[in-house]
């Protein structure tokens, strides 16, 4: 029986007891918290694109946020690394701690900050520059290496990436040059080649093609093991496939947040419930 | 509740999913039916009918998981749905070999009839069970169509009759053979019959647990009665 057949009849009170449960817990336990959410609202001017939302966001694991159009999901994957300082008018109030530091504190360097949090956005956005030094462009920026090390990072990034084999023969072409799919992991590189802690997706796959799509979920899987991710989709298979955590968002509030093989089985929410079976209406 | 899709074809699926199963369920109920009276009235037409129509259930079962891998392929349903639909796999299946049942009473009561044996083996108990396994079927695939967990955990719970039933006959069965030899043969015609009947409720049971799996989402298979009687109310 493979392990989605078991955990479809995954039962509370089946489980509890066993020694397998209990290792299953322990584990979960003792996850560290990358990112807590407390009583966080933000505002698109007058109108409040998020109210009051608290989650904590585990350390190497993928959470995923789904929920129809304008519910916030996108807004809320804005804030955990400040992207929306760049356009006036929009303010969050609350607390996003990461690792135990608020980051919503006036004062913050956010540009140290998105290096931590990295972000991937919905088309690939490569700059207008080679493939080798889309990645090293960041990386200048907070870190003085040598053309060797670079060299190296950028080997590294794009082995991340999943990408090297594909683009170590022309690093020097322009990244427009690449197919989607390829420029969407060439972001990834670019995201990790800083080496954050945590990265964001901003529905990664939604311009892309179902074996592209299937190259950058294998790499979400791979780069779990080293990075807290976190993936705004609009395709909930997806979201059943690639993450631990899943949220349901709908006008801007959080609805349920629990683990995905829960949420696609049995969601406590009958709102979860009627948008995941397509009920929502 | 809402309990339409925004796709109408889903739900069209869903329901003929649904509607097979009752149909497929119709049929093993009236074969176990005819069967009993097959045994009952010694009607060896009646026996060879129920043999005859096993064919009809099996080619069900293999239609309905077809249509269930279908839906799966086409649709990927998540949370009730899902678990209906792996319920309705596994429910047919419980169905089929509650078939096979039925065919098994059938089989042993035409060998008996055609041996012309006058057995002086008192079957009340066969025939009281047998009545009661056809009553558990129809009760669970009711609260199937129902979708009632609480009528479900009542049919897991009279499920225990039948076993006790099962239980005395075959003790009245040992102090029968051991005393005449020549009981043996026929006795154990009816023992294959009263364990195909007790099996047959064994089904019935396991129907009604995926009830509450569909209702509840919760797993209530090999759990203590007293926690799958508080899954099936809360």
């Amino acid at each position: 029986m493979t392990t989605t057949m078991k955990s479809m009849f995954h039962s509370d009170i089946n489980q509890s007891g066993t020694e397998a449960g209990q290792i299953a817990q322990a584990n979960e336990a003792a996850a560290v918290n990358a990112l807590q959410i407390k009583n966080l609202n933000f505002f698109y001017g007058s109108f409040q694109g998020l109210k009051n939302i608290n989650l904590d966001i585990l350390e190497r694991r993928v959470t995923a946020f789904i929920g129809p159009s304008g519910c916030g999901k996108s807004t809320l994957l804005r804030t955990l690394n400040r992207m929306y300082d760049l356009y006036p008018g929009q303010r969050a109030e609350g607390e996003i701690n990461f690792y135990g530091e608020n980051i919503l504190e006036k004062g913050k360097d956010v540009n140290l900050l998105r290096s931590r949090i990295g972000m991937v956005f919905q088309k690939p956005t490569p700059f207008p520059m080679s493939i080798y030094e889309n990645i090293a462009f960041g990386v200048r920026l907070y870190e003085r290496l040598s053309k060797a090390e670079m060299d190296e990072r950028v080997e590294w990034a794009l082995n991340k990436a999943a990408l090297w084999t594909e683009a170590k023969d022309k690093l020097n072409q322009s990244g427009l040059s690449l197919s989607g799919g390829q420029q969407q992991r060439l972001c990834i590189a670019r995201g990790v080649a800083v080496k954050p802690s945590i990265l964001l997706l901003d529905e990664p796959t939604s311009a892309l093609d179902p074996i592209s799509t299937a190259k950058i979920e294998e790499l979400i899987n791979e780069l779990k093991k080293d990075y807290t991710i976190a993936i705004v989709t609009h395709n909930m298979q997806q979201a059943a496939r690639v993450s631990d955590f899943t949220a349901y968002m709908y006008l801007g509030e959080l609805i349920e947040y629990g683990k995905t093989d829960q949420i696609f089985i049995k969601p406590a929410k009958k709102e979860t419930e009627d948008y995941i079976t397509g009920r929502f209406g | 509740m809402n309990d339409r899709h925004l796709s109408s074809q889903f739900d069209e699926d869903l329901n003929s999913l649904c509607s097979k199963l009752l149909q497929m369920g119709g049929l093993v109920e009236s074969q176990i039916e005819v069967a009993m009276r097959g045994f009952s009235e010694t009607n060896i037409d009646l026996c060879n009918q129920v043999i005859e129509r096993e064919k009809t259930v099996n080619s069900l079962e293999v239609e309905i998981d077809s249509s269930c891998a279908e839906l799966i392929a086409r649709r990927q349903p998540t949370a009730r749905d899902l678990r209906l639909v792996m319920a309705i796999s596994k429910a047919i299946t419980n169905l089929e070999r509650a078939g096979d049942e039925a065919e098994r009473v059938a089989k042993r009561s035409k060998r008996i009839i055609e041996q012309s044996v006058n057995y002086k083996i008192n079957a009340a108990e066969i025939k009281l069970s047998g009545q009661m396994a056809i009553d558990l079927l129809r009760q669970s695939l009711d609260c199937f169509a129902r979708l009632d967990a609480v009528g479900a955990a009542k049919v897991v719970e009279d499920d225990k009759q039948i076993d006790e039933e099962f239980r005395g006959f075959v003790r009245k069965l040992i102090t029968y053979m051991a005393e005449d030899p020549k009981m043996i043969s026929t006795g154990l015609d009816l023992l294959f019959i009263a364990k195909a009947i007790e099996r047959i409720g064994d089904h019935a049971k396991n129907i009604a647990e995926f009830v509450i799996y569909i209702v509840k989402g919760s797993d209530v298979r090999h759990v203590p009665h007293d926690d799958l009687v508080r899954e099936a109310t809360k």
